[in-house]
């Protein structure tokens, strides 16, 4: 149903074929967050993975970096329209992660520090699609950006790659998490601009 | 893992959609700002506090979104929103000084449910504090209390530039009573009279003048992200429960 707004041009560009439908580059990096910043100490961090059992599968912050940091180049995309091409990152494949864990369940309900949760399918979260995240831009992560650790799921909608991760929980449904219980997508495809149900 | 603390507004969500608005009228805000009436005669209504998304489409089909506060609320097909200018931007000059009356805009919403106040009928107290444009969200929860006739009481504290810089000041002045206080704060121009009480807000101010956190008020911040992160962490240190705050950043630093 889009017409063209009258008298308006927009900056000179190029559309990048990189970037999904109604997003816009930017060089600076935006925050998206619902409430106050939490700040974790790595001393006290610790990441679970709940399985359908209730068995903790448990990592300190030195054992999660023992599983191995790689190297990772991604573009997100913000549910807000913007996006940031070729970002370095470092983090911890979530593939590590689940090396050990058995579960018949194909949900995932990720928790973060603050409480916010947001779903995900766990197809999503293996194959080398996602990790846990340290580093962003050769630092370590900043808090406002989700340090000292955030899921990493550049596929989808950023609000998906939860800040202050500090675990996930096996589920059997597509359970709605915070952000989605709050009208954000189920899945959140930034290519079928799967923004608000 | 424990409970999630977060819980949502129990309302019922009014589904974002697309719609056509018509420019009805537009009018200086502040010498960098401008308000927008629109008319949308398929708007759904929407909560005190939520947002829309306006696309901009150019002739060779480029498309330029960007999002913005609602400052009405409740059943309507009038939709006020107040637009700051951002130097060298691409959506925000062209709002402010492009758009004329009975130009047509594409605009996406309702949108957000968290970062809304509904009438609740109890009496928690609410304290609103907002930088710049940010008040815009904040002023439709404060008109909607002071329609519902809510018991809660209200307090905004508003850090703006200069006087001339307030957003809707004259109906913010109009809500003052006896559940309504209003806290301006200048950081560069006060009223005459009032030099000495220029700058930014600090932890001091929000201690002095906001609502204290053994009141257990429900906060709600908005403004440049810089100020949230600011002011949200000054809450925290003086005592107010994170999941009391809830915050909406709307960019820059
Ligand atoms: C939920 C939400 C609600 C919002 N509500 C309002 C509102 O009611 N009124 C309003 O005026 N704005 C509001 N904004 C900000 C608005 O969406 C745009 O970011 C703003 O109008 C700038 O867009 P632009 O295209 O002119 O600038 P851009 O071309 O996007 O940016 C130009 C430069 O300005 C910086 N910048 C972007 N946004 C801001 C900002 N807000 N302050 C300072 N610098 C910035 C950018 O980093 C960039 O360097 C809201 C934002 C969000 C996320």
């Amino acid at each position: 149903m889009s017409f063209v707004t009258r008298g308006f041009s927009g900056r000179a560009r190029e559309r990048d074929p990189r970037l999904p439908p109604g997003q816009t580059l930017v060089q600076d990096w935006p925050v998206l967050s619902a409430g106050p910043t939490p700040r974790i100490d790595t001393a006290e961090w610790e990441f679970v993975i709940r399985d359908e059992t209730g068995a903790d599968h448990r990592w300190s912050w030195d054992e999660l970096l023992a599983l191995g940091v790689e190297d990772i180049t991604a573009d997100i995309h913000c549910v807000t329209h913007w996006s940031k091409l070729e970002m370095p990152w470092r983090g911890v494949s979530v593939d590590k992660l689940f090396e050990n864990v058995e579960s018949q369940y194909d949900y995932v309900m990720a928790h973060s520090y603050g409480g916010y949760t947001t779903n995900v399918p766990l197809e999503d979260l293996l194959d080398g699609r996602a990790w846990i995240a340290i580093e962003a831009d050769g630092e370590p992560l900043d808090p406002e950006h989700g340090g000292p650790a955030r899921l990493l799921v550049p596929h989808l909608y950023f609000w998906k790659s939860a800040k202050w991760v500090r675990g996930l929980v096996m589920m059997p449904d597509d359970d709605p998490g915070f952000w989605e219980q709050n009208g954000y997508h189920l899945r959140g495809d930034p290519w079928k601009e799967e923004r608000y149900w | 893992m424990s409970a999630d603390p977060l819980t949502r507004p129990d309302t019922a969500r009014r589904r974002p959609a697309w719609h056509v608005a018509t420019v009805a009228e537009l009018a200086p805000e502040t010498p960098t700002a401008a308000r927008l009436v629109l008319d949308v005669p398929t708007w759904p209504g929407n909560d005190a506090g939520a947002h829309l998304d306006v696309r901009l489409t150019a002739p060779d089909g480029y498309q330029a979104t960007r999002s913005y506060s609602i400052a009405s609320s409740g059943e309507t097909s009038r939709v006020v929103l107040a637009v700051d200018e951002v130097p060298d931007g691409e959506v925000s000059p062209f709002l402010v000084r492009e758009l004329r009356p009975g130009d047509q805009l594409e605009l996406h919403g309702p949108l957000g449910a968290f970062f809304v106040w509904q009438p609740s009928r109890d009496d928690r107290p609410v304290q609103l504090i907002a930088g710049g444009s940010g008040v815009v969200p904040l002023y439709a929860m404060a008109a909607s209390h002071a329609a519902a006739a809510d018991p809660a009481p209200f307090r905004l504290l508003y850090s703006v530039r200069t006087p001339r810089h307030v957003f809707f000041a004259d109906e913010l002045a109009a809500l003052v009573g006896p559940a309504f206080d209003l806290d301006l704060a200048y950081t560069r121009e006060a009223p005459d009279g009032r030099q000495g009480d220029i700058g930014r807000i600090t932890k001091d101010t929000l201690a002095a003048r906001t609502i204290p956190a053994a009141r257990r008020p429900q906060v709600f911040v908005c403004g440049p992200t810089g100020f949230v992160e600011a002011v949200a962490s000054w809450l925290r240190a003086l005592g107010h429960a994170a999941a009391d705050i809830r915050t909406e950043r709307f960019g820059g630093t």
